[in-house]
């Protein structure tokens, strides 16, 4: 009997060594304190996104010691300057280790189209990834031939924001729809408030998806990105009335406004509402000071309750990175829930992952977590997830034409011109 | 045999630079030229091997009448006021400060270091430093409120106003008119110093533009379906003022250091002869700072051409009334992924830049030689 058993602990045991060897040649998971060389990591979180990038950095040098990261950043909103950089070194046959990108088209469009990208379903598969994250978010990160990058962020893009004490002294409700806030802006106006506080140019197209949300509904919304619905069609339309409508309530400096300077606007009682990402709430919660639902309050914008419209960070593992392995083992740490909930709480965004500790997080994400989990997910324009780069900087266009023109034919004409000219179709 | 070794020599030690130039020079100009006569851009634009076709002339023809692209063509009407704002103004500051500079008041070089200091801030410095002296709600517009008066309204960075404005379609119809009208200079100016014949001859160019333009224009095609308004976006003067406050310092040495040469007998002689000294410096001074003139004129016209990093420090990639080709080249290029595009841009700015420097680089070179 003992024999046997331990022959069959032999055998087991042989089995085990033996998967464990063809697991090392493709991810080396089982020799991790053996990795050295370096990690290259290129992202365009510098500011108030650095403590956390490198609280993630930090974990990963405790698991490997052996291994130097070098962080590599380039400033600049959303990665303008980024994305440039990373551009000519890809194109110059110089990746980096890992790169973040925007989950959705940006990833698609112009790595995974370009064939630059590992497939990473293998990687899923082995750290069960399939069912911990939504399976909306993983669409957006696939294609027909594989998956191609790991989240690590999610943030909301539908979120509207106001300050609860100045709304009673105004005496006005949160609006439901876009036509309702339209009915309360006179109001407002006559107390000398702006009703809509707006930014520079990139919020008016974050407030345009917002608004086409509301009109058109999520399923039209992705109808509108699968090419189905025309963006001149009637509903197409629809929205850019309204939101010439809306645009009659906004400040009228927007344009020399940075988002952060559009939020001040609403803080300080000189507007009631604004816009913005959920990036909002970490700008007001850290950096002034003011207390989660007390000093400032949230709702999904208008009409667009139970809809989440997300963007997401997140890194990929490009052919030719110099050090495979060690790029492995770093997306496996940002799938992981220790690295996630390292990482979220500090830039003010939410995990990725159904299953993470939210009592890391602050009052906000906690909400916001609770949406992700049960509300519709969709992805954003602004954001780089429905709409593949050449749309997204034609789009600025569109907006610079409906700006000057405020004509909704004309900009919705544009904007099925440039889908067209971009393969939306 | 002295003379010929001599040669080789010189040769030798120049090749090293003459590859490189050429390579890295004209070998990228010449590929920049290629990829604007191709399609890359469509689909997998990043491929390793993307694909790419001959096109021939579509970018740049899309650029010039597209339908999407209006907003190059302001870029290019913003361009030319750049230009002519910045060379003009900071010609013109430049020349006051020196003269006022070079009549030695107290404290001559304490005023000569703070005037010529911006020009060693970079772009980004400025820009982001005049950005907040502009920003609509302080800076500049609050100084009225200092002694009582109200703020000053105007959005230096971000006004929709534009003025002058034209219509695109009319674009070739001006063209020949101002092109006319420079001939007819020049027919004028041959008649005058007696080369009668070759005057007459220069007339027939004029005679045949503005024809076409006053009247035969109508019979060729519209160079854009709808008509399209382009003008002095007035978003541009924050940024002009900017510019010219960076420069103007410059301008300022140059001809301080002219009119520091210009010999204390020439100033005696027109002195002698009754001239006061408004008259001395437009009559005497000036003239004699032709040369400074001319340089400062294509170094300044240059500069304007490459602005991308004020006008990106000032108000950012997408506002479209400020903006210059150089920023969209930046954008169609590496946000849009339409390589082929962006180099057409950047061969229109490359051309431009070649209008100024060409004529400069002939006219120095026939100077040497002479």
């Amino acid at each position: 009997m003992l024999t046997q058993k331990r022959i069959a602990l032999t055998v087991i045991t042989i089995l085990v060594l033996g998967l464990l060897g063809t697991s090392l040649s493709v991810g080396a998971s089982s020799h991790e304190d053996e990795l050295s060389g370096k990690l290259e990591i290129f992202s365009w979180w510098a500011g108030n996104e650095g403590p956390a990038l490198q609280a993630l950095i930090d974990l990963y040098e405790e698991n490997y010691p052996n291994v130097e990261v070098i962080n590599a950043t380039v400033t600049g909103g959303s990665g303008v300057n980024a994305k440039a950089v990373l551009k000519t070194r890809m194109l110059g046959g110089n990746p980096p280790d890992s790169f973040q990108v925007h989950a959705g088209q940006e990833l698609i469009g112009t790595w995974v189209a370009a064939e630059r990208m590992e497939d990473l379903t293998w990687l899923y598969k082995e750290e069960g990834w399939m069912d911990t994250f939504p399976d909306e978010l993983i669409d957006l990160i696939s294609t027909e031939d594989g998956i191609w990058s790991v989240p690590i962020t999610i943030h909301r893009s539908n979120v509207m924001w106001y300050v609860p004490d100045n709304l009673d002294k105004w005496g006005v409700e949160v609006p439901n729809s876009w036509d309702e806030f339209l009915e309360i802006a006179p109001e407002l106006e006559e107390k000398g408030v702006t009703p809509l506080a707006l930014g520079t140019n990139w919020t008016v197209n974050h407030l345009w998806e917002s608004v086409a949300l509301d009109v058109l509904g999520p399923d039209k919304w992705e109808a509108l990105w699968e090419g189905e619905l025309a963006f001149n069609s009637e509903e197409g339309i629809a929205v850019w009335e309204k939101l010439d409508e809306i645009m009659e309530y906004v400040n009228d400096d927007y344009s020399s406004l940075s988002w952060q300077q559009a939020t001040d606007l609403v803080v300080e009682g000189d507007a009631a509402f604004n816009v913005m990402g959920d990036w909002a709430a970490g700008y007001m919660s850290t950096v002034l000071e003011l207390e989660p639902k007390e000093e400032f309050g949230w709702a999904a914008s208008p009409g667009t309750d139970g809809v989440f419209m997300l963007l997401s960070d997140s890194f990929g593992l490009p052919k030719g990175a110099p050090h495979r392995e060690n790029t492995v083992a770093f997306l496996k740490l940002l799938g992981s829930k220790e690295g996630s909930d390292t990482f979220n709480p500090l830039k003010g965004s939410i995990s990725p992952r159904l299953d993470s500790d939210l009592s890391e997080y602050n009052v906000y994400s906690q909400s916001a977590a609770e949406d992700f989990s049960s509300d519709r997910l969709v992805g954003s324009l602004a954001h780089g997830a429905v709409a593949n780069e050449g749309f997204m900087n034609d789009f600025a266009e569109v907006m610079e034409i409906f700006l000057n023109s405020r004509s909704p034919e004309r900009a919705a004409n544009a904007a099925q011109a440039i889908a067209k000219q971009n393969d939306i179709q | 045999m002295q003379f010929k070794s001599d040669k080789i020599v010189a040769l030798l030690i120049l090749l090293p630079s003459l590859i490189l130039v050429g390579i890295f020079v004209y070998g990228f100009i010449g590929q920049t030229v290629y990829v604007s006569l191709t399609d890359w851009g469509k689909g997998a634009a990043l491929a390793k091997n993307p694909e790419m076709n001959l096109i021939g002339l579509k970018n740049y023809g899309e650029l010039f009448s597209g339908f999407l692209n209006s907003r190059f063509r302001q870029d290019l009407v913003n361009a030319v006021f750049y230009t002519l704002f910045l060379v003009s103004g900071a010609l013109g500051v430049g020349l006051i400060l020196a003269i006022l500079l070079d009549r030695g008041p107290k404290g001559e070089s304490v005023f000569r270091t703070i005037f010529l200091y911006p020009m060693s801030l970079s772009f980004i410095v400025t820009g982001t430093i005049w950005r907040w002296l502009l920003a609509p709600r302080g800076g500049i517009n609050r100084l009225p409120t200092m002694i009582g008066l109200p703020a000053i309204g105007f959005r230096w960075l971000n006004s929709r106003q534009s003025i002058l404005n034209f219509n695109w379609q009319n674009l070739p119809q001006i063209t020949a008119i101002v092109v006319g009208a420079a001939f007819l200079f020049i027919a004028f100016r041959q008649w005058r110093s007696g080369l009668k014949k070759k005057g007459l001859l220069s007339l027939i160019p004029t005679l045949i533009l503005l024809l076409w333009a006053l009247w035969g224009a109508r019979f060729t095609p519209e160079i854009l379906p709808t008509p399209e308004q382009h003008g002095f976006n007035l978003a541009t003067i924050g940024i002009i003022i900017t510019a010219i406050w960076q420069y103007s310092g410059y301008t300022m040495a140059l001809y301080l250091a002219g009119l520091r040469g210009i010999s204390e007998d020439l100033r005696e002689a027109a002195r002698l002869d009754g001239a006061n000294q408004f008259q001395y410096y437009l009559n005497v001074a000036i003239p004699i700072l032709k040369p400074m003139t001319m340089s400062a004129i294509i170094i300044l016209a240059h500069i304007s051409l490459k602005m991308f990093a004020l006008i990106f420090a000032m108000t950012g990639p997408d506002n479209a009334e400020t903006s210059h080709p150089a920023v969209l080249m930046y954008l169609t290029t590496f946000r849009a992924n339409n390589f082929a595009k962006g180099a057409a841009i950047a061969v229109v700015l490359f051309v431009m830049v070649a209008v100024f420097i060409v004529p400069y680089l002939i006219s120095a070179y026939r100077e040497r030689r002479a």
